[in-house]
C-alpha cells in the first residue's frame, strides 16, 4: 500500500534534472516578476495569519468593557402604567357575570347588550350548549395536540367538511383562534418579494399577517377601486420594466367582506373584475359578512350573486355569528391544503377543542334549518340604521345591512382624545339606562389608519321592534344631554 | 471564556456522551443541580449521517425522475394540483411542492391521524387507507384502540369523566359557549377574573393575563413588549410562535446555539458593549428568550445560569413554559418550580394551557405593571375575543387540583406519577441501546431514527402492534436528526408503560434503531430526591391539618437535597 503511494507521488515530483531546468528558470525570471510573486505570498500571509488583529472589537480592553457593562442602563420592562387608567378601571366596571346574551348582567344590573358581536344570538343558545355538553362527555374539553400530532378528531373532519359543503368551496382548514386565522393565511402564501394590494380599512388581524409575510404593501384607499386600478397600473409598467423579476412575483389582494372598522360591504363585482384583468389572487376576510349577508348567511359572494370560485380564499372567524371560538379558510383544495403544513397558527397549535367545534357545528346547523334569523337580523339592522341615522349630532357610517354600527360624532374635532371622552359619556350614559354600548377599541399607534372614534353598535337578530325603539330612544336622550 | 469551546466531535456538533452539564461550571459550582441535572446528547454516527444523506439523495433523484414522467404525461397525477393560469405567477415555490410531493407525501399516513375518543392514555384511532400511496385518504369507519404516546397530556386532565368535566358542564349552563366580545369591550366575565387571579396565585407572581391561543399569546403580546431599537436573543430552537412573535415585534433578533450559556454570554456581552450595529447606540432593552422543556429536544433550559446572567447584564427573561408548566417541578408549577428560583426573577411568565391542564389557550404572568400594560396594549385584549368559558373553566379546576386546593392530594399524585414514569421510561430506553436526547425529568423523549424511511417504518410498525408516537423528520428537524417523540402522561400506568417499551424494543431491533455506543446515564425513578418530595407532600399535610399557617421551611426538595449533597 504504502509502495504505490510513494510510486505515485513520485511520477508529481520533478526528477533531478527537472529539478534544475526550474531552478534555471527561476534565476531567469525578470526581477519586477519575483518582486511580485514574494508581495503575493507576503499578502496571502497576511491574510490568513493577522486578519484578526484588526477587528475593531480588540481596541476595548477588558476593564473597558466591564464599565461599559456596567454604565449601561436599559429602559424599563415596560411603561409605567397608571393604576387607574380609564381603560383598566372600565375592564374592572364592565365584568359580566353570567351570560354574554342578549341581555348581560354588569353590576348587578341587567343591561339590553348592543355590545357583543353575538348577531344571530349563538352565544347562549340551548341547543349549542346541549350540542358542546354533548361532546364533553366524550371527548373532554382539551385536544391536547397540534392537528398533525393526533390532535385530529373527527369532529374537526366534520367540521370543515360542513363548512366547505356550506361555503360551496373544495376544502376548508380549520383553525383554533379566529385572530390566527387570516394572520396565519397570508405568510403561508406570499413571501418576501411578492406584492399585495390592500385596503386601508383592513382589521388589525389582516394588517399582522401582512408583516409577517414581509411582502411589499401597497395600500389603497378604502373601498376606492380607481385608486386600486391606479396601483395596478404603477405595478404593470414596473414589470414592464423588468420582466424577469415580475415572472417570480406573485400578486395578491387583500380585502374584507363587511369592514369591522367600517361597517361597509366592498365592491365584490369590481374587485373581480380587477383580479382577472390584473393577474391577481383575491384573499377576503368575511368574519363579519358570514352568517350576515346573503339569503343563507354565505356571506358577500352570496351578496353580490358571484361564484365563491371567483375568490381564491375566504378566511372568517367562528367568534361572531357562530357564538363558539376559532376560524376556517376555505377555498380550492389545491390553495387551502397548502396551510396544512405552511399555515403557522394550523400546524404549531393546538387543535380547537373538540367541544367548541361540535358547538360550531350546531350553530352552522341552526342557522341553515331556519334561514328566518338572517331575515330577521337584516330587517333589525336596517331598523337601528334608520332609528340611529335620526339622531342629531352623531352620524351612522357604513351599509344599512351591516350589524355594526359605527356611530361618530357629525362633527369631529382635531382633539382625538376630547371625542373619546364625548363619545364615552354617552355610553357612560345609556349604560346607566340600561343598554350596554363600547367604544370601538383601537392600538392607536399601531393601526395603519386609525378610523375616528366611535362607538360600535352591534345588533342581533333577537331584538324586538320594542327594544330597537328603546336603544333609539335612550342613544338619542344621551346624545341630548351630552352634546 | 470566549476561547474555550465545548468538546465536539459529532456529525451534528452534539456533545459526545453524556453531558453532566455545566461545563463551564464556575458559574455554578456551589449549586446543588450540577450533580441532578443529567442532559444527554450523542453524536449522529458518521456511517448513519452518510446512509442518511444517501437516503435523502435518492428520494430526491427518484422525486426529479418522477416529476419528469409526470411532465411527460407517463405517469398519472393523482393529487389536485395548481391549474396553469395564463399570465398568473404560480402560487408555490417550486422545491416546496416538490418536497411535499415526492418526499412528504410518501409517508404522509404518519401524521393527522384522526382519533374519535379523549387524548388520554388511550385513544380510538379512525382507521384510513390510502388507495393511491398517500396522495388521497379514505376512513375506512373501523377503530383501532392503542395507547397513545403522542398527545401532550403531562397530568392526565384530558378526562371526559370526573370533576373537571362537571364543573365545566355546569359552567357551560352558567356562562354559554361563546363571548363573542374582546377584554378591553365587553367580553370580560367573571370567571376570566377568577382564572387571572388563580394563574397568578399559581406561578407566584403579582399578576396574570390569559388568552384563548397559547401559539398566539407569544404572537401576540412580545410586539407589545418589545420593539425598534431593542434586542431579541433568542435559543436556536425556540417554538415558531416565538420566532413569529419576535419577528413582528420589530426588534432585532440575534439566536444564540441551543442552550448554550457561553454563547448567550458573549452575545450579551457584545450587544451591551458595541450597541445597536451601525449607529452604535445603545439597545433600549434586551430580552432573552428561552423556552422551559424544548419540545423537539427534550431538553430542560439552564435557568439559574440564565438568570445569573440576566442579573449580570441586566437584561429581561421571557420564559416560555409551554411544556414545562405542570408537567415539572415538585409541585407541578413548571421549570421555575423545578430549579427553585424565585418566580419573580423572571421578568415574563408564559406558557399555555393546552398540556398539563388539558384546556386551550395561554398565559402571561409578571409584575402588575406589566400585566396592566398589556391589558391596554396588547393585540389580544382589544382585536379578540376572549377565552370560552367552558375552557376557563376547565383551567380553573385543573389547576385547583394540582394546586391541591380541592382538598385532595390527587394533583401531587399525578405531578409524582409523571415524574416517575419519565424517569423509568428514560432509563428503559436507554438500557435498551437507543439513543435518547434530552433531561431526565423532561417528559418529552425523543428517540433518534436517523433514517427517512425508518421514520415511517417505526411510525407504521408501532401503530401496527398498538402503540401511537409523533414521529418528526426534515424539515422540523435537522436532516441527519430525525426522531420519534414520546410524550408520558400521569395517565399512564407501569402496565402501559412496559407494553410500551416491549413494543419500542421490538420494532428497534426489527429496524436495528439501537445506535447508541455510550454507557447509558445513572439515574433511578427511585432516587433520594423523589422520596424528599413524598416526605415533603406528607409533612405539608400534616401541617395543614394542624392548621399551621406558615409555609414549612422544606417547601423545595432542592433545598433539601442541597443540604444532603453539601
Amino acid at each position: 500500500m504504502m509502495n504505490i503511494i510513494m510510486a505515485t507521488n513520485n511520477s508529481f515530483l520533478p526528477k533531478s534534472s527537472d529539478m534544475y531546468e526550474l531552478i534555471e528558470s527561476f534565476l531567469q525570471a525578470p526581477t519586477y516578476h519575483l518582486i511580485f510573486e514574494a508581495l503575493l505570498i507576503i499578502w496571502i500571509f497576511k491574510l490568513i495569519f493577522f486578519s484578526t488583529e484588526y477587528r475593531p472589537e480588540s481596541v476595548l480592553t477588558e476593564k473597558e468593557k466591564a464599565e461599559l457593562i456596567e454604565e449601561w442602563q436599559p429602559d424599563p420592562l415596560v411603561p409605567d402604567v397608571d393604576e387607574n387608567h380609564p381603560l383598566l378601571q372600565a375592564m374592572e366596571k364592565n365584568i359580566i357575570s353570567g351570560k354574554p346574551d342578549k341581555y348581560v348582567m354588569i353590576n348587578n344590573k341587567s343591561s339590553l347588550n348592543m355590545a357583543t358581536l353575538n348577531f344571530l344570538g349563538m352565544a347562549g343558545n340551548a341547543e349549542v350548549e346541549a350540542a358542546a355538553i354533548k361532546t364533553l362527555k366524550k371527548y373532554g374539553v382539551g385536544s391536547c395536540g397540534p392537528r398533525g400530532f393526533y390532535g385530529t378528531m373527527d369532529v374537526h373532519l366534520e367540521l370543515e367538511e360542513k363548512f366547505a359543503k356550506f361555503m360551496y368551496c373544495e376544502e376548508a382548514a380549520l383553525y383554533s383562534y379566529g385572530f390566527a386565522t387570516i394572520a396565519s393565511a397570508i405568510p403561508a402564501y406570499s413571501k418576501r418579494g411578492d406584492v399585495i394590494f390592500v385596503d386601508e380599512g383592513v382589521c388589525f388581524s389582516i394588517q399582522k399577517g401582512l408583516v409577517a409575510s414581509r411582502s411589499r404593501i401597497k395600500w389603497f384607499k378604502h373601498n376606492d377601486m380607481e385608486d386600486l386600478e391606479r396601483l395596478l397600473l404603477i405595478q404593470q409598467d414596473e414589470d414592464k420594466k423588468n420582466p424577469k423579476k415580475a415572472k417570480v412575483t406573485r400578486r395578491f389582494v387583500v380585502v374584507e367582506g363587511l369592514y369591522f372598522n367600517h361597517g361597509d360591504i366592498c365592491p365584490l363585482p369590481k374587485i373581480v373584475e380587477l383580479k382577472w384583468k390584473y393577474k391577481l389572487r383575491l384573499f377576503m376576510e368575511e368574519s363579519f359578512s358570514l352568517g350576515v349577508l346573503g339569503a343563507n348567511g354565505r356571506g358577500v359572494t352570496e351578496h353580490y350573486n358571484i361564484s365563491v370560485d371567483e375568490v381564491d380564499l375566504i378566511a372568517a372567524s367562528l367568534e361572531n355569528s357562530i357564538g363558539s371560538t376559532g376560524g376556517f379558510c376555505c377555498g380550492r383544495k389545491y390553495v387551502i391544503d397548502h396551510q396544512r403544513l405552511s399555515g403557522l397558527g394550523y400546524c404549531f397549535s393546538a387543535s380547537l377543542p373538540p367541544m367548541l367545534a361540535t358547538a360550531a357545528i350546531e350553530a352552522l346547523n341552526i342557522m341553515q334549518n331556519d334561514s328566518s334569523i338572517l331575515q330577521r337580523l337584516r330587517e333589525n339592522c336596517r331598523k337601528m340604521y334608520d332609528g340611529l341615522s335620526m339622531i342629531s349630532g352623531v352620524e351612522v357610517m357604513g351599509d344599512p345591512l351591516a350589524p355594526i354600527k359605527h356611530v361618530r360624532l357629525a362633527e369631529i374635532s382635531d382633539n382625538r382624545e376630547l371625542d373619546m371622552q364625548t363619545l364615552q359619556r354617552i355610553a357612560d350614559h345609556a349604560m346607566e339606562n340600561g343598554i350596554a354600548i363600547v367604544l370601538a377599541r383601537y392600538l392607536e399607534k399601531e393601526e395603519h389608519k386609525l378610523p375616528p372614534p366611535s362607538i360600535r353598535i352591534s345588533v342581533n337578530c333577537q331584538l324586538t321592534e320594542n327594544e330597537i325603539n328603546r336603544v333609539v330612544d335612550v342613544f338619542t336622550n344621551a346624545c341630548r344631554s351630552v352634546l | 471564556m470566549a476561547g474555550k469551546t465545548k468538546p465536539k466531535n459529532g456529525m451534528n456538533g452534539k456533545t459526545n456522551g453524556i453531558n453532566h452539564c455545566y461545563q463551564n461550571g464556575q458559574n455554578l459550582q456551589n449549586t446543588p443541580l450540577k450533580d441532578t441535572f443529567i442532559e444527554t446528547f450523542e453524536e449522529t454516527p458518521l456511517s448513519t449521517a452518510i446512509l442518511t444523506y444517501l437516503g435523502y439523495a435518492v428520494l430526491v433523484v427518484i422525486g426529479h425522475i418522477r416529476d419528469f414522467l409526470r411532465s411527460l404525461g407517463i405517469e398519472k397525477i393523482k393529487s389536485c394540483t395548481e391549474p396553469k393560469l395564463q399570465g398568473y405567477v404560480s402560487l408555490y415555490q417550486s422545491w416546496e411542492s416538490f418536497y411535499t410531493r415526492n418526499l412528504y407525501r410518501r409517508i404522509r399516513d404518519c401524521w393527522n391521524r384522526p382519533i374519535c375518543s379523549v387524548a388520554g392514555a388511550e385513544m380510538d384511532m379512525l382507521e384510513r387507507v390510502s388507495p393511491d400511496n398517500g396522495w388521497n385518504f379514505e376512513l375506512t369507519g373501523k377503530k383501532q384502540h392503542v395507547l397513545n404516546f403522542g398527545s401532550y397530556n403531562y397530568l392526565g386532565f384530558a378526562e371526559n369523566k370526573g370533576p373537571c368535566a362537571d364543573a365545566v358542564e355546569k359552567s357551560t349552563m352558567k356562562y354559554g359557549v361563546g363571548c363573542c366580545g374582546s377584554r378591553q369591550e365587553l367580553g370580560y366575565l367573571e370567571i376570566h377574573k377568577q382564572l387571572d387571579e388563580l394563574v397568578a396565585k399559581f406561578l407566584g407572581v403579582e399578576a396574570a393575563a390569559t388568552f384563548p391561543m397559547g401559539f398566539a399569546t407569544n404572537s401576540m403580546n412580545m410586539p407589545s413588549i418589545v420593539g425598534k431599537g431593542c434586542l431579541i436573543l433568542s435559543d436556536e430552537l425556540n417554538h415558531s410562535s416565538l420566532v413569529l412573535g419576535s419577528r413582528l415585534s420589530g426588534a432585532s433578533i440575534k439566536t444564540f446555539r441551543h442552550n448554550d450559556m457561553e454563547d448567550l454570554e458573549n452575545k450579551l456581552k457584545n450587544a451591551v458593549v458595541f450597541g445597536q450595529p451601525r449607529t452604535h447606540r445603545p439597545w433600549k432593552k434586551i430580552l432573552i428568550v428561552v423556552e422551559g422543556v424544548y419540545s423537539m429536544e427534550g431538553s430542560i433550559v439552564r435557568l439559574p445560569e440564565v438568570v445569573a446572567l440576566k442579573k449580570k447584564y441586566k437584561a429581561y427573561v421571557y420564559l416560555d413554559e409551554a411544556h414545562s408548566v405542570g408537567a415539572m417541578g415538585p409541585h407541578g408549577r413548571g421549570i421555575v418550580d423545578y430549579f427553585g428560583i424565585d418566580p419573580k426573577d423572571i421578568d415574563i411568565m408564559m406558557g399555555t394551557f393546552t398540556k398539563s391542564f388539558g384546556a386551550a389557550g395561554g398565559y402571561i404572568g409578571g409584575s402588575k405593571a406589566l400585566i396592566n400594560h398589556l391589558k391596554l396594549q396588547s393585540h389580544g385584549s382589544i382585536y379578540s375575543c376572549t377565552m370560552a368559558p367552558p375552557v376557563t373553566q376547565q383551567i380553573i379546576s385543573s389547576m385547583s387540583i394540582i394546586m391541591g386546593a380541592d382538598g385532595t392530594n390527587e394533583g401531587q399524585k399525578r405531578v409524582q406519577q409523571l415524574k416517575w414514569n419519565t424517569r423509568y421510561f428514560r432509563r428503559r430506553l436507554h438500557d435498551m441501546g437507543f439513543i435518547i436526547y434530552g433531561n431526565k425529568d423532561s417528559p418529552v423523549i425523543p428517540l433518534l431514527i436517523f433514517m427517512p424511511s425508518k421514520i415511517a417504518a417505526l411510525g407504521r410498525e408501532c401503530l401496527k402492534r398498538g402503540l401511537g408516537i409523533v414521529v418528526v423528520g426534515f424539515p422540523a428537524t435537522p436532516i441527519i436528526e430525525s426522531r420519534a417523540r414520546f410524550c408520558l402522561s400521569a395517565a399512564h400506568n407501569k402496565e402501559m408503560l412496559d407494553k410500551a417499551l416491549g413494543i419500542i424494543n421490538e420494532v428497534g431491533d426489527m429496524l436495528s434503531l439501537k445506535y447508541s455506543r455510550t454507557i447509558p446515564p445513572s439515574f433511578s425513578e427511585k432516587d433520594v430526591e423523589l422520596l424528599l418530595v413524598v416526605l415533603n407532600v406528607m409533612l405539608m399535610m400534616y401541617l395543614k391539618r394542624m392548621t399551621v399557617v406558615t409555609r414549612p421551611v422544606l417547601a423545595s426538595p432542592h433545598c433539601v437535597q442541597a443540604t444532603l449533597v453539601l
